[in-house]
């Protein structure tokens, strides 16, 4: 019981129908996904706008319904079971959803009742609530006064007031400030403790990197791999050192000399600078550098990086994260 | 018992919303009564006409000014659930195992309860006007407003479902109430009107509502335009309902 599955997918299909200009034009927004999820971790989905994160979010909530597939949540179908579902599953969309014209208590209690909880409990639960995500201080005043830290604080505790299981969080803290964003991954490490499964989506690398137990690349509506971070991290191979050199010739040269006496992943050069990739980066880095300063090749400044999730993402997709998101802008 | 349950929930929480800023319900008052004060008084030189009885032109204007304010005053109720629609409300709402008709009563309930009280107040600001009502008959004739009402709020409530913006809700609300309201002979009888606008007005189930209001304003309660009346207005209510609570399933595909 304990180790069963929270979340099973398979073969997912969302399409929608778009009209532009009077034409009638079909959008494949999600295009056979399987995933399960198991309990009592955080799962994230990384990816750029438009790759089916959100849409698969809203699917597992209930808001919106498959074009095809089989989904079961903590056991329940979600077509014949909504209910069942919607009872033990909270969702906090990226528009939030809270009444602007209401109270964050007012919103919070009557978010419990929606759930069939009693007043005196469903005005208990919004008081213990609102002390867990330290919203006391402006609690009880209109939602459309809150600056956008204190806002997102109160869609997610609108989201988990009534202690589901699966809590699903679509980009919690995007276009939020540095302190906002971890203190909300404070709190969302601490509802694992407490033995939720959570499932968000992200367009963060660090965010991802910091928060999730395991993670799935999604890109044009499938998933394209899925590990721990790390794993993920160590697929794409070894570290990236950067070489840069006074002038065009000697690059060339020491990328020579470099492909001759070093086991290498890959080698690129760009312009003065030549890029390597090896296992260990750190601890070749001195015998290289005796190696081109043995050959009289003058180094003008090294880097050494890590794989990063962007690399990840780089090899399984062709593409950069952060061009997508320069893109947008 | 649920759905009973959760419609409460609903509408206390839109009256909630309401009584923080109840100067609302008043502005919304303002319309009809510049018709009352206005424009009735050019009524009295029509004593005559057929459809008027003599000397006694409030108790035919004011069951249509009523309506009017059923039609106009709920006809735009949807531009606050666009509002809704787009800070993610109702969505927050449809995960929730609440019963998705309550969360269209819950708001059409709040919006005939307030035209309800403008009804109240328009007619009692038109007791000077040498109005005569039957009480009884004026109160039930609320009955029929609030149907109207609650047409007018689906529908409303329907479209904006439907587009989910400002800019296509507004004209296709005004193209459907200014026929429906010119169609229903609230400002003057359609007795007096040619045969073909006649006939094109008893394909408007509002007329019938007028007409059932005139009859019970004045206490005639042997007309059968009553029944008929209550019958076409309230199977219309419901059609428009289910077609809203279709719409609130289908809004997020």
């Amino acid at each position: 019981m304990q180790n069963d599955p929270v979340i099973e997918i398979k073969q997912l299909q969302k399409n929608f129908v778009l009209k532009e200009h009077g034409k009638k034009q079909q959008i494949k927004a999600i295009r056979g996904v399987d995933l399960i999820v198991g309990p009592g971790q955080i799962f994230g989905f990384l990816g750029p706008n438009g790759a089916g994160k959100s849409t698969t979010q809203k699917i597992l909530s209930t808001l919106m319904r498959p074009s095809g597939g089989e989904v079961k949540i903590l056991g329940y179908d979600l077509i014949k079971q909504p209910n069942k579902i919607r009872q033990n599953v909270g969702f906090v969309s990226q528009t939030g959803g809270a009444n602007l014209a209401l109270s964050g208590t007012e919103n919070l209690v009557l978010q419990a009742q929606l759930f069939g909880i009693d007043t005196p409990t469903a005005k208990h639960l919004a008081a213990k609530v609102s002390q867990r995500f330290q919203m006391l201080n402006y609690i009880n005043r209109p939602t459309s006064t809150y600056s956008g830290g204190q806002k997102r604080r109160l869609d997610i505790a609108l989201g988990m007031i009534h202690h589901p299981q699966l809590l699903l969080l679509d980009e919690p803290t995007t276009g939020l400030d540095p302190q906002s964003r971890a203190y909300l991954w404070i709190e969302i490490q601490k509802l694992k403790t407490e033995g939720v499964t959570i499932l968000l989506t992200t367009q963060y690398m660090d965010e991802a990197d910091k928060l999730c137990d395991t993670l799935a690349i999604i890109d044009h509506g499938k998933i394209i791999t899925q590990g721990t971070p790390d794993e993920l991290k160590r697929s794409v191979g070894g570290d990236t050192i950067v070489f840069s050199f006074p002038s065009q010739t000697i690059a060339h040269q020491a990328k020579e000399l470099l492909n001759e006496h070093v086991v290498l992943e890959r080698l690129n050069i760009t312009d003065r600078s030549v890029y390597l990739t090896l296992k260990d980066g750190e601890r070749a880095l001195p015998d290289l550098l005796r190696l081109l300063d043995g050959s009289e090749l003058t180094v003008q400044s090294v880097t050494l990086a890590r794989p990063s999730l962007d690399d990840v993402f780089l090899k399984y997709t062709g593409r950069s994260l952060r061009d997508d998101e320069s893109e947008k802008q | 018992m649920k759905l009973l349950h959760d419609t409460y929930l609903m509408f206390s929480a839109n009256m909630r919303h309401i009584l923080k800023s109840p100067l609302f319900i008043f502005i919304n008052m303002f319309q009809p009564l510049m018709y009352l004060i206005l424009y009735m008084p050019l009524l009295g030189g029509l004593g005559s006409v057929p459809g008027f009885t003599e000397g006694n032109t409030a108790n035919v204007f004011i069951p249509g000014l009523l309506v009017m304010q059923a039609i106009f005053g709920c006809a735009f109720v949807g531009f606050a659930l666009i509002d809704e629609i787009r800070s993610g409300v109702i969505q927050r709402y449809l995960v929730t195992p609440v019963s998705r008709s309550a969360i269209i009563l819950g708001k059409v309930l709040r919006d005939v309860v307030i035209l309800l009280a403008q009804c109240i107040l328009i007619t009692l600001a038109a007791l000077p006007f040498g109005l005569t009502l039957n009480a009884v008959g004026f109160g039930l004739s609320l009955g029929l407003y609030v149907l109207i009402g609650a047409i007018m709020a689906c529908i409303s409530y329907a479209f904006a479902l439907i587009y989910k913006v400002e800019d296509s809700l507004a004209p296709t609300m005004n193209t459907l109430t200014l026929p429906l309201s010119l169609l229903s002979g609230i400002f003057l009888p359609l007795a007096l009107a040619p045969l073909w606008l006649q006939y094109l007005a008893k394909i408007n189930p509002f007329s019938y509502g007028v007409n059932a209001a005139r009859d019970l304003f004045v206490g005639n309660f042997q007309s059968s335009n009553i029944p008929i009346g209550f019958l076409i207005i309230g199977v219309m209510a419901i059609i428009v309902f289910y077609w809203c609570l279709y719409s609130l399933k289908k809004m997020a595909n």
